[in-house]
């Protein structure tokens, strides 16, 4: 999933400025999950905004709408019946979602009230982890199902580096040393021969190297 | 003879080959780069120009070699992948070459978080092991690496690091093995303090036939006090002090540290060359090239041949 942090809360409040009316807008999906943007953190957000608004003697008419999928414009378009009534939009899905309501709703400043991190996965309770570049052309195969390119510090596709010490990443003693992970894996799989094979430079145009990417599927058009 | 490197000769002739290491200036003084290199002269075969090292901005690898071209030395262009993608590498290949630069290392480079621009963003386009390839490709097919053709490809010698200190050692070798199936001439291993390990990684890598294929040097590092023993120990991410030898430099008096630090670099080079399979010795005196001329004396490696 899409990992997000909510941002600190006076940067919100520095965004929204003058502004009174504020269509605050959470995403049901990753945000919620990594509990960042879902409706619970809408809430949180919309009652903190108010309380410090009226501190300085003003109250704010704060609309609350979490939509099912901020990234799609089957649900973005929910918010059609309530742009007019806003100042602004305060978005708390990842980067994709306030994009998507740009896309729709052209006349109206946006801003995010988190900071999207990257895809990961949950690792415990209020854990999450970087688990995928979306490099475009997947070498797990290649790694005993273990991301390199995601995970490595130096994204090292033939590792590790010098620095791997007791299984942890020259970085700092809180990272795992993927190479380690993967020579592990290798192992119980009994395929450690494998490691030799020199994984060749990557083609780096199928992820950022070739531009914005954009996936078109002809069958479903 | 693949090149024209010094470097390759020594070894060729069937020397053990000697050589030292200067790190460039944080800043535009280019008689520091002469001071550090004359102060190696005829001890060392050739010397590595480091890049960036530890990831702080130094004057590039290129410029400094280029200097120790112009006195006569013979620089190692070592080049790390942190900073440069292949279109930057391979043109930086070119230039070095164009100005009698044939003998380079390929190194992954440290993480950016250890230097003075934390906030950087590291490139790794290629890895060490990709360098070396393309590096390789550039001089036996001359081809750059994306496929098109070289005029008057650059015929470098290509050296790489080993590091039989991190982990896991298990695969250390398998590595090593790894860096020569990608083409790799030579390697400088990381300093050795801990030689029984050193010797047990040795062992591993003939039992492949590995030393019959590229040319070991062996790293080592005259410590100057004990204090930079103890950093090196404890804050060098995959660096490998024994006990012992802190317990050494912690018993020797302040003033004769530096003196005792030297002695422990020619016993551990002694023992080194008793190893069979090693090639050569990596001097890293960093920030204290004046070490160089005792110690390659003492250790007998003194005069270095005319290749
Ligand atoms: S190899 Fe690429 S697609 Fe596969 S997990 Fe890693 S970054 Fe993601
Ligand atoms: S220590 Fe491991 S994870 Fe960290 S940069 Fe080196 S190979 Fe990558």
């Amino acid at each position: 999933m899409i990992t997000a942090e909510r941002k600190p809360l006076a940067e919100i409040i520095d965004c929204i400025g003058e502004n009174r009316r504020i269509l605050l807008v959470g995403c049901n999906e990753c945000v919620t999950v990594c509990a960042a943007g879902g409706r619970k953190e809408v809430a949180t957000l919309a009652s903190a905004l108010q309380m410090n608004s009226m501190r300085h003697g003003k109250t704010l008419d704060i609309r609350e709408m979490t939509l099912e999928r901020q990234c799609d414009p089957e649900y973005v378009e929910q918010l059609a019946p309530f742009i007019d009534q806003a100042d602004v939009i305060v978005s708390m899905a990842c980067g994709c979602g306030v994009q998507e309501v740009v896309r729709r709703f052209r006349n109206k400043r946006i801003y995010p009230a988190v900071n999207t991190k990257f895809m990961g996965a949950s690792e415990g309770p209020g854990v999450w982890a970087e688990r995928c570049h979306g490099c475009g052309n997947c070498l797990l195969g290649l790694t005993g199902g273990i991301c390199p390119i995601a995970r490595c510090s130096k994204s090292l596709m033939n590792g590790p580096c010098g620095g791997s010490s007791k299984g942890k990443c020259e970085i700092g003693s809180d990272v795992d040393c993927v190479w380690q992970l993967i020579w592990d894996r290798l192992k119980e799989l009994g395929i450690e021969d494998q490691y030799e094979n020199v994984i060749m430079a990557k083609d780096w145009s199928t992820e950022r190297g070739g531009g914005p990417r954009k996936i078109v599927r002809e069958d479903l058009a | 003879m693949k090149t024209e490197s010094t470097l390759e000769k020594v070894f060729n002739a069937g020397h053990i080959a000697v050589t030292g290491e200067c790190g460039p200036p944080r800043g535009a003084l280019p008689d520091k780069v002469r001071e550090k290199a004359e102060l190696l002269r005829g001890y060392v075969d050739s010397v590595n120009i480091t890049d960036n090292q530890t990831a702080m901005v130094r004057m590039s690898s290129f410029a400094a070699s280029l200097i120790l071209k112009q006195m006569d030395m013979q620089p190692v262009l070592q080049m790390v992948c942190r900073d440069r993608n292949r279109l930057g590498m391979q043109s930086e290949i070119i230039g070095a070459y164009s100005h009698g630069i044939n003998t380079m290392l390929c190194l992954s480079g440290d993480h950016c978080k250890f230097g003075d621009h934390p906030m950087a963003k590291g490139v790794y386009d290629l890895d060490s092991v990709q360098l070396i390839q393309t590096v390789r490709k550039m001089r036996d097919e001359g081809k750059f690496q994306g496929g098109a053709d070289i005029l008057n490809a650059p015929k470098m010698f290509i050296g790489a690091a080993a590091n039989p200190f991190a982990d896991p050692f298990e695969l250390r070798v398998a590595r090593l093995a790894k860096k020569v199936r990608a083409g790799v001439d030579f390697i400088q291993t990381q300093c050795i303090f801990n030689i029984d390990k050193f010797e047990t990684w040795m062992k591993g890598v003939r039992e492949r036939g590995l030393d019959k294929e590229v040319y070991i040097m062996a790293g080592v590092t005259p410590i100057k006090s004990v204090g930079a023993a103890r950093y090196m120990k404890n804050r060098v991410p995959g660096m490998d002090v024994p006990d012992h030898i802190v317990e050494r430099m912690a018993k020797t008096p302040k003033d004769k540290q530096a003196q005792e630090g030297i002695d422990i670099c020619v016993e551990s080079i002694q023992r080194i060359l008793s190893i069979e399979g090693v090639a050569g010795i990596h001097i890293m005196a960093i920030e204290w090239e004046s070490a160089v001329p005792e110690i390659v004396k003492r250790s007998g490696l003194y005069p270095r041949p005319q290749v």
